[in-house]
């Protein structure tokens, strides 16, 4: 990352945009199209690449990571697509019930955590729900490449099959669309079974999907080079707890619903991050005092450095206890 | 003794493991000379594994040293060939049929492992999911950097290029594409001043 130039705030660099488009698609998602405010092209994206939305609900900045979905080759515009979380956050409602044509919102710069292999000869696609955004950008770019790919999608049920209509009127002998409410289910281990040498598997959905990709995958002496996932982690509440940010000399008070990188930002404090979602270890944070348990939620630290309690990552981990000092 | 233990080197200079099974669909092995003993070793730990393996080997200055008692170990295949050159129309073809879940097991020289690997890793099989056992001669494969020529088995530092004639200094410079070492003029600057040629490792 020498090369990448020198930013004076945290984050990517930013893009203002104005809503072109807002395409209800079912009961709970509903995709966003954005264009440039200057009336410019926006910088090309490399399939699988997610942008960070800046939201401003009420004097209070909620910055979530979506996967664009739009063609990679259309710079024109840049499309989102977000699934309504009632229980969430916020962030996916606030989208949902305030967001219209015309509105101005800010994006960061794609970043891209879950890039398509071009040296793989061949690419299966499993997409469970919304997890199925990353793979409408990485289709565009196959098809244009004439690569080989077939997706398996599972979803709730017909009503929920974002896109799947589409994608089977696209590519009918390349689609496969799966109901729970069928029962139908991915048969993973004849899916893997047979794949020519060369073949990449890629994966995005809930969380025991993805372990259930990497563990099957695993067990067929599948490399674990070939095996790719993407899941963005929304912080979860918690406990209130306080912590003290040792180069900045303040202390920090994380509220119940904040995680301990917003509490951060909001006490005035640059911290670095890229996804905000536990993947990309951009906002990794040194330990120096800890008297508690740590709540660690991220995919980027392993288990030993989870067990050891030198590192955190403010995005997504909380901590209980009596004592915190960070060096941030 | 056909156990070498490489001292640490630059980067460039590829490092070899131990075998061990792994669990997979199938199991391609290819091992020259001594690599045999590394899959001796294999199948004492795995006979079930080995059973289900093709084999490929190379004996080279072995001649029938392991053929027998590999053939004892009774793999699905065992092809044994004259040269690594004359197994390879075998191999590719193998590579082109395999499906996801291949392992593969290399041994013997490292000529013979850095040509496997730069077919597998053709054939889609990344680098890290590719085993290595380095057993038998220390003789490199080098690469002859000014004439491109390719010398088989050199052991002594430095030597003279089978193609161009040139005096070569042996490096740890490796080409993982052309599985060869670089080598490169020990005398331009002063021809005939070429030091005395040392054994490699010696």
């Amino acid at each position: 990352m020498t090369a990448a130039p020198r930013k004076t705030k945290a984050g990517a660099e930013k893009i203002d945009v104005t809503v072109s488009a807002v395409v209800p698609l079912n009961d709970l998602v509903t995709r966003f199209e954005f264009r440039r405010t200057d009336g410019g092209a926006f910088p090309p994206f490399s399939a699988g690449s997610h942008t960070v939305v800046e939201m401003n609900d009420g004097g209070r900045t909620r910055l979530n990571p979506y996967s664009l979905m739009s063609d990679p080759a259309d710079t024109s515009t840049y499309a989102i697509s977000v699934r309504r979380d009632d229980e969430g956050r916020g962030g996916s409602l606030y989208m949902h019930n305030n967001v219209r044509p015309g509105d101005r919102l800010t994006l960061s710069y794609p970043v891209n955590l879950f890039p398509i292999d071009l040296r793989g000869h061949k690419h299966v696609f499993l997409a469970g729900g919304i997890g199925i955004t990353p793979f409408m950008a990485m289709i565009a770019h196959l098809e244009r490449m004439g690569g080989a790919w077939e997706l398996h999608y599972a979803c709730r049920s017909k009503a929920l099959a974002t896109y799947a209509d589409d994608l089977t009127r696209a590519h009918p002998s390349r689609v496969h669309v799966y109901y729970d409410d069928q029962d139908q289910r991915i048969a993973l281990e004849d899916l893997l079974d047979g794949q020519p040498l060369g073949t990449h598997v890629y994966v995005c959905g809930p969380g025991g999907m993805i372990e259930w990709v990497h563990r099957t995958a695993a067990a067929h002496g599948w490399p674990e080079e070939n095996v790719h996932s993407e899941e963005f982690l929304a912080p979860q509440p918690g406990k209130p707890f306080e912590v003290y940010l040792c180069k900045s000399d303040i202390t920090v008070h994380v509220g119940e619903n904040e995680s301990l990188l917003e509490a951060i930002e909001r006490c005035g404090v640059d911290a670095p991050f890229l996804c905000r979602g536990g993947a990309c270890g951009q906002c990794e944070t040194d330990v120096l005092e800890a008297d508690g348990t740590f709540e660690h939620r991220d995919h980027w630290l392993d288990e030993d450095e989870h067990a050891g309690g030198r590192k955190i990552m403010p995005c997504v981990s909380r901590f209980t206890g009596k004592k915190l000092v960070l060096d941030r | 003794m056909s156990r070498f233990h490489f001292p640490e080197s630059i980067r460039s200079r590829p490092v070899y493991g131990t075998l061990e099974p792994r669990p997979g669909k199938a199991h391609l092995m290819i091992a020259d000379a001594e690599g045999a003993e590394a899959l001796l070793d294999l199948a004492s730990a795995d006979a079930g594994l080995v059973r289900h393996a093709h084999i490929i080997y190379i004996p080279k200055g072995t001649g029938e040293t392991y053929v027998e008692r590999l053939r004892a170990l009774d793999p699905e295949q065992l092809h044994v060939s004259p040269s690594f050159d004359a197994s390879l129309p075998r191999l590719r073809r193998v590579l082109a049929e395999a499906h996801m879940g291949l392992q593969l097991y290399l041994t013997g020289t490292e000529g013979l492992m850095g040509r496997a690997q730069s077919e597998a890793m053709q054939a889609g099989i990344p680098q890290g999911a590719i085993q290595t056992e380095h057993r038998g001669s220390v003789a490199r494969r080098m690469q002859c950097v000014h004439c491109k020529g390719i010398t088989e088995d050199v052991m002594t530092d430095p030597f003279v290029c089978s193609h161009c004639g040139l005096n070569l200094f042996v490096r740890d410079h490796y080409s993982r594409r052309l599985a060869a070492f670089q080598g490169v003029c020990v005398d331009a600057e002063d021809p005939g001043n070429v030091p005395d040629p040392v054994e490699l490792y010696s």
